[in-house]
Formats: structure tokens, sequence, C-alpha cells
């Protein structure tokens, strides 16, 4: 099947940003599994209720990996307040969109996001903000139905 | 430098097919059934055609039947097969688990109706074994339904022996031979095959053109496409003239030069081999040695496919994957899974597919780009590194 993928998505993809890992991250979500073929992790390292840092390795195709960089452009040195109101849909526009059949990479890299953030609150013992909840239970249909 | 490593996917037209198909298209443009001479010049170009290709498979012109390709050869010779034997009280078709999908989904409409279908299991080598096939054979059988070499990690299955097997039990024997025509030696009579599918654009035809041979007096065949009186009123539609003159010089090509192009194209095959296995955590697929010439397919673990195809693609190479995201579905290659990979291994998975076209500066190339592609997207995974902290 050809891939219409934007310039922005191959930029992405072919020069990530924030590939790695943080050794000391306040809050670390991986997402996605085998079946789908998609796995995204995040490290946020959170100072001030700012995301200070924030890295990301992700297993997949060229939108998982686009996706995922792009996530970790749009919530870095930003306020926790906006990082949890984060969509799949700001992802996709700032990549100047995403074939039909890629869009739930995106929903992907924005479930990765809220799970390291649900580490940090769980991890710090502090009440989850709307919207966060415990990480990919392994139901594709799920990101699948967005 | 552009290297097309996906043979197995479509081929570069020869130029000796293009020399077959222009004057089809400027002079020989008749309809072959038209009485006048624009039309029996066309008439006789399709006969010289259906002679060559017959004379390849050591067939007779009379059982070889022009389509559209190869599905819809696959098509037209299991619901011929299925028909005849419903007509014995027998609806039993055994095939295996690795088939292309113009067989496997054509079985999955002929199960609606009331076959049995058994799909033979092909092991971690991808190649079927005899003995499997003899058990399942019974009195029910209408049919085996065996490719003879796999598209996606090119091993070739014991074609004769299953013929001489099915013979001897009196079951009529198909083999979906798209992928081995002009690759594999192939000889109707002594291989014992009643029907064969074949494609033109595999062996450097152009797309649109294949072949359904049937043995004559072995089975009855069902139309698939219903209309005038062409191929003997077993396949309506005015014939592909062009197709068909490139597709049997091309044939014709390919089957004089067999062993001289396996040898070459072998010796590429095994050198890609032996250096794509030097990555760590590499797997080959299917049998070493018992493959088409072209074909490598490996998985790199840790990795995905389709992010490899793209790498690839910006170093020029062009070559293709087994992974979900290639397939568009959730599950990664029914043949990588059918030999035993896991989803995780399977969706990390490269398929090369050389021709005689293909150079020894091409496979450097090649070999140069995929170690440092994997390792790039090795050190984005997480699943690589899990694998290396021993997770």
């Amino acid at each position: 099947m050809a891939m219409n993928y934007s310039d922005l998505v191959i930029d992405h993809f072919t020069n990530p940003r924030n590939v790695g890992e943080i050794p000391d991250a306040d809050g670390i979500g991986e997402v996605g599994n085998m079946k789908c073929g998609d796995i995204m992790r995040m490290y946020l390292k959170i100072k001030d209720d700012v995301v200070e840092d924030v890295k990301f390795k992700t297993f997949g195709c060229g939108a998982a990996v686009a996706t995922s960089s792009m996530a970790t452009e749009l919530i870095k040195g930003k306020p926790l307040s906006e990082v949890i109101k984060l969509t799949n849909a700001a992802v996709v526009e700032a990549l100047g969109g995403l074939p039909a059949v890629k869009v739930h990479c995106s929903v992907l890299a924005e479930e990765a996001v809220k799970a390291a953030l649900y580490d940090y609150y769980t991890r710090k013992g502090l009440p989850l903000p709307e919207g966060i909840e415990a990480p990919c239970n392994g139901d594709c249909a799920h990101c699948c139905s967005h | 430098m552009q290297v097309y490593a996906d043979n197995a996917a479509t081929t570069k037209v020869s130029q000796t097919a293009i020399d077959a198909l222009l004057p089809c298209l400027t002079d020989k443009y008749g309809n072959p059934s038209s009485i006048h001479s624009f039309g029996q010049a066309a008439s006789r170009e399709m006969e010289n055609a259906r002679e060559i290709i017959a004379q390849c498979l050591n067939a007779e012109p009379k059982e070889i039947t022009f389509t559209s390709g190869g599905s819809e050869a696959d098509n037209q010779a299991l619901l011929s097969a299925a028909a005849a034997g419903e007509k014995k009280g027998k609806k039993h078709i055994i095939s295996t688990a690795f088939e292309h999908h113009a067989i496997l989904h054509t079985l999955d409409k002929l199960s609606k109706q009331g076959f049995r279908i058994e799909l033979l299991p092909v092991y971690q080598d991808g190649v079927v074994r005899l003995e499997d096939v003899e058990k399942a054979i019974g009195e029910d059988t209408a049919l085996v339904s065996i490719m003879y070499a796999n598209n996606e990690i090119g091993t070739i299955q014991p074609i004769a022996q299953i013929g001489a097997l099915c013979k001897e039990r009196g079951v009529l024997f198909h083999t979906d031979a798209v992928q081995a025509a002009g690759h594999l030696f192939i000889d109707v009579k002594a291989q014992n095959i009643d029907m064969l599918s074949l494609s033109g654009h595999k062996f450097h035809a152009p797309k649109g053109s294949g072949v359904l041979f049937v043995r004559s007096g072995s089975v009855p065949l069902i139309n698939v496409i219903e209309g005038g009186a062409q191929e003997r009123g077993k396949r309506a539609g005015t014939e592909n003239i062009p197709g068909i003159a490139a597709m049997a010089a091309a044939l014709k090509e390919s089957c004089e030069n067999l062993d001289a192009n396996a040898a070459k194209v072998s010796a590429m095959r095994d050198r890609l081999i032996r250096g794509l296995e030097q990555i760590p955590e590499s797997v080959l697929n299917g049998h070493r040695t018992n493959r088409l010439p072209g074909n490598v397919n490996f998985c790199f673990k840790g990795i995905e496919g389709e992010s490899l195809l793209l790498m690839l693609n910006q170093a020029g190479i062009a070559a293709s994957s087994g992974s979900a995201c290639t397939s568009g579905s959730l599950d990664p290659s029914h043949v990588l899974l059918s030999i035993g990979l896991t989803h995780e291994v399977a969706h990390g998975s490269l398929r090369l597919s050389l021709s005689e076209y293909t150079t020894d500066e091409e496979v450097d190339h090649i070999l140069a780009t995929v170690p440092t592609v994997v390792e790039r997207l090795r050190a984005m995974s997480p699943v690589w590194e899990s694998m290396q902290k021993g997770k």
C-alpha cells in the first residue's frame, strides 16, 4: 500500500527529535503492544510543574516515529496544565496531516504522554488530573476507533 | 544509486517483451475474433504465443488459457476443481497455510459453500511435508493446491513428488506457479501437474496477463468471466494480444536462460544472505538453499518493517516487508506467522528479491546500507533497549 506521508512526517521520521532515555525520569510511560506492532516509551523530567525535558523511544512505522517525535516537541518546556490537554488531533495537525490508516499512531503518541504523566502523578501520590488514566490495556480497538 | 530489490512484487519489462508488444499496438491491433486480415493477424499472434508458452511448460497449446493474471488463474482453477469435485460428492480441498491470498480467499469462499478446507503446515523451514499431504488425502478429496514457490520467503515445495502422489491417488493437483515460472524448471508432464497458474509481470512481461494451464481431460473449466466465446468459451473478453505476445516472448527468454540466470542470481542472493546474517539478532526466514534464486527474507529483532523500508527507500533501495503496517491489517504476514515467527519478530521483516538485472554493485550497496539502517532504528527502539537489558 502506498504511503502518502507529508514532508513534515518524513522529516520527523528521518530526523526524530528527542530520541533517547532519561535515567532519572520523573515519569515514564510505555504504551502499545506487539499485536498492533507499535510501542512507544516516553520519559519526562518535570520541574516546577513544567516539562523540563522529554525523551522517547519508539518501535513502529514511519507515522509512529513521527507522531512520538512531534508529541515531544509539543510538550517540551510546557507547563503541566497544558501538557495534560495534549490531543492526538494536535499532533496530526502539527505534522500537516496523516493518512487515515495512520491516525491511530497519533492516538498512541497522546496515550504515551499521558501514560508518563500518570506515572509521575502516581509516584508523587498526587491526585490524577482529568483525562489522565491508567495507560494502554492492550485493546487495539480503542486507538483504532479514532 | 537506485536499487530495485522487489522483483517478487513485480519486474521490469524486458526489451524482448517490449519488442513483441509494440507491433501489437501499431500493426497487429485487430480483434482476434474478427474475420478480416487485421483480426487474423492478431489471432495468429495469439496462437503463436500460446504455442510458445505451451512449449515452455511441456504442455499442449489447447491446455493453455489466457487470463488477466495469476489471481484470475488461481480463482478459475480452484472454482473449476471444486465444481468437478462436488459433482462426485468430493468436498475436501487440501492446500497450505502460506498460499497467496488469491488461493486462500477463494478457498474461504468455497468453505462457505460447504467445502472442507485443510491447510497443511509448512514448518519452520517453509516447506510442506509430503507425508502430511499423503495423510490428508482421503476418499472425498477433490483437489490438492500447493504453490510451487512461496512469494514471501521463496521456499520451493516438493512439487514433482506431490504430483506423483496425487496421480497415484487419483486426486487433482493444482500449483500456483506465479513466483516459479521463468525462474525454476517446470514440466507439467514430468511433474504430474494437472493445473498451473502463472503471471507475466513476475518474469519481465507487463502487468495484466497470466495463464491457466489445465491438463486435457482432467477437469472442465468453470467460467470466472461470462460473455463472448473467447478461449473456447471458458474466459470471455477480447484477448489482451499485446500482453499475451509480450508474456510469451518473456517466458521463452527466461526459460532459455533459466540455468544461467539462476546461477548468477543465486550467487548474489547467497552473498546477501551471508552479509545480512552478520547483523546481530537477525533471522533468515525459510530454508537457506531450497529457495528461489532471487529471494532473501530476514527478520531483524527489535525494529519494525515499514520504517525499515522507508529508510531503505531514502537510500535508494526498493524492498518489501511482511510487517502489519505494510499489510494494512493488525497482523503481520500470514506467511511469516505460518513458519512459527512471533508477532514481535515478524513485524521486523525485510524481503529483498533480485533479478538477472541486479548487479554486484547494487548488492554491495544493500550490504552497506541495511546494517546501518537497522542500527539507527534499534537506537530508537524501546523493544531493542529491553532486549539489550535482558528483560
